[in-house]
């Protein structure tokens, strides 16, 4: 199972196991990862679920999608560079050891 | 210290229970439903799932060491029968016979589909959305399925449709009304569903008369409409709204209309023993002013649980939150904030044949509500807007050229 690491505004880090192909915010709201809101549960539909993607890791996540970047546009947190919906983000081993912080503010 | 009985294991009894930990209420929890499964998210259920692009694990809203790390007692396949609260503690029957003692209790019950009052609806093959057995004996069905009839021109019934002709089947839409989503949104909007999915290869019959629904050997093979034609079905699915499951609070003699159960802007029922959330309750417009609501939907169930949660924990908050809502069919994406009803204006942003345009609704000059669809800058400025009490002049918000989040006003 890849793992997936989540570093909370305040610093405090949590690792999990993913299961293969949920999503980056399912793994973390699943197991009750503080911040991550998710209220549209994965449709894309919220931008409650906004985090920024370590640098080491950006270019193998990609870029969002046309509607996932208008959603971040208006998402609570300012936006920047490596800006991700979490809900997005498929697990999968080649993302094996993925690190993202979670936005301060979600809705 | 006091024991919690939520009642109704769905998307806000799950918030209940999780909000309440939140609030550090460290009472007992008992979280009881009778659905086979722990709380699962149900819009799935009419878009990815219909495709198996959603498995039945991937729809849990919480993994189970999740609850047992909150202590949050989870019971599946129980159904509570009967409560009673002229005890000095209040006492729950269930199903199977065991009885839950708690202090205070949380209806989180949702609601059920209307059922089709048409001679023939008990035939086999006529079926209903709701939970994860509806959408599974669905999916049995799907493959082998030329013919599917929608009945019902709401959300639920367009989100099957538009996954049913995805996937190649032929498509009726058959709407009394003489508009799409007649209750949700603008003629606009409804006109431009319409045309979309017409345009997509689905017949959409508005103003439809259906006399009965007709069948072979048990199984539905047709829907029959006034004059005599026949429409072929191999699936009929009915999508004529919900009823909210207010059992309980009847049997409680709690306040209640039409089997909404009655709550006030804490999420209080007529007994302050008991508080409700979610589909199954009429409510104050949670904007402020005198009108009641009744909102089908996840924000809605997951923002007044956690105001329910609060009152049970002793916090004092009113809900205060912006309604929003999506729906997804076939690649339209439908975003709505705010609640139209009460209308006076509406103002069309875009083109609706491009297929990405808003409907802004004003009343007495003010912002209200949005419908966008493949429109999200707009939908998330007014969403915006509205959760700061802003507007956005209407005659301005036509301009294309201009960004909706920088005509924002207070
Ligand atoms: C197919 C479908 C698609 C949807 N799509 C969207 C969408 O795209 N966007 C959106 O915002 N909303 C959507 N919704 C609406 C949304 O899912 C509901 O508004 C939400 O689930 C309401 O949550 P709830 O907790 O009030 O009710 P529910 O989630 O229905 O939970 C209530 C639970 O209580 C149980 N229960 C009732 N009575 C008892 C009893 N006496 N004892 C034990 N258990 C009991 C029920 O079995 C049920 O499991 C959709 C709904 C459906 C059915
Ligand atoms: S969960 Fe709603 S946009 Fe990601």
């Amino acid at each position: 199972m890849p793992k997936v690491t989540y570093i909370q505004p305040d610093g405090v880090e949590t690792t999990l196991d993913a299961r293969d192909g949920d999503s980056v915010m399912e793994t973390a709201v699943k197991n009750g990862v503080r911040g991550i809101v998710a209220e549209c549960g994965g449709a894309c539909a919220c931008a409650t679920c906004h985090v920024f993607v370590d640098d080491a890791f950006a270019a193998k996540v990609g870029e969002p999608g046309p509607l996932e970047d208008d959603m971040l546009d208006g998402a609570a947190s300012d936006r920047q560079a490596t800006s991700r919906l979490s809900c997005q983000i498929k697990m999968n081993d080649d993302l094996d050891g993925l690190i993202v912080r979670i936005a301060p503010e979600q809705v | 210290m006091t024991d919690v009985l939520i009642v109704g294991a769905g998307q806000a009894g799950m918030q209940i229970a999780v909000s309440l930990r939140d609030n550090g209420f460290e009472g007992r929890i008992e979280l009881v439903g009778e659905e086979p499964h722990g709380p699962y998210q149900r819009p799935p259920l009419s878009k990815a799932f219909l495709h198996g692009a959603a498995d039945i694990e991937s729809l849990e809203l919480r993994s189970p060491s999740f609850y047992v790390d909150n202590k949050i007692v989870v019971v599946p396949d129980e159904k509570v029968l009967k409560v009673d609260l002229s005890g000095e503690r209040g006492l729950a029957t269930t199903d199977t016979g065991r009885e839950i003692h708690f202090d205070k209790m949380a209806l989180a019950t949702g609601s059920t589909p209307r059922r089709l009052p048409t001679e023939g609806a008990e035939l086999d093959g006529v079926l209903y959305l709701r939970g994860i057995a509806d959408a599974v004996e669905l999916k049995k069905r799907w493959d082998a399925a030329a013919n599917v009839v929608v009945i019902g021109g709401g959300f639920i019934g367009l989100e099957v449709a538009a996954g049913a002709r995805m996937d190649g089947k032929q498509v009726t839409v058959l709407e009394a009304m003489d508009r799409l989503i007649a209750r949700a949104v603008s003629p606009e909007t409804s006109e431009f569903y319409r045309a979309a999915h017409e345009r997509r290869g689905t017949s959409v019959r508005l103003n439809a008369k259906i006399t009965r629904l007709v069948g072979e050997g048990g199984a539905v093979t047709g829907v029959e409409l006034e004059g005599g034609e026949v429409i072929p079905a191999d699936i009929v699915m009915v999508g004529i709204g919900v009823i909210a499951r207010g059992e309980l609070a009847d049997q409680l003699g709690l306040e209640t209309v039409n089997g909404a159960i009655v709550v006030n802007e804490f999420a209080e029922t007529s007994d302050p023993r008991v508080v409700a959330a979610g589909d199954a309750v009429l409510l104050p417009h949670p904007l402020g002013g005198d009108a009641q609501v009744r909102l089908e939907s996840v924000q809605n169930a997951v923002d007044q649980a956690k105001t329910a949660a609060k009152t049970l924990a002793g916090v004092r908050e009113p809900y205060r939150a912006v309604p929003w809502f999506w729906s997804d069919q076939a690649d339209l994406k439908l975003q709505i904030a705010g609640l139209s009803t009460g209308y006076d204006q509406t103002v069309v942003r875009g083109t609706p044949d491009d297929e990405s345009f808003s409907v802004l609704y004003y009343r007495a000059g003010r912002l209200i509500a949005i419908d966008s669809v493949n429109a999200v800058s707009d939908y998330m400025a007014v969403r915006k807007a509205l959760g700061s009490g802003s507007t956005i002049p209407a005659e301005q918000a036509t301009n294309l050229e201009t960004p909706l989040k920088t005509l924002v006003v207070e």
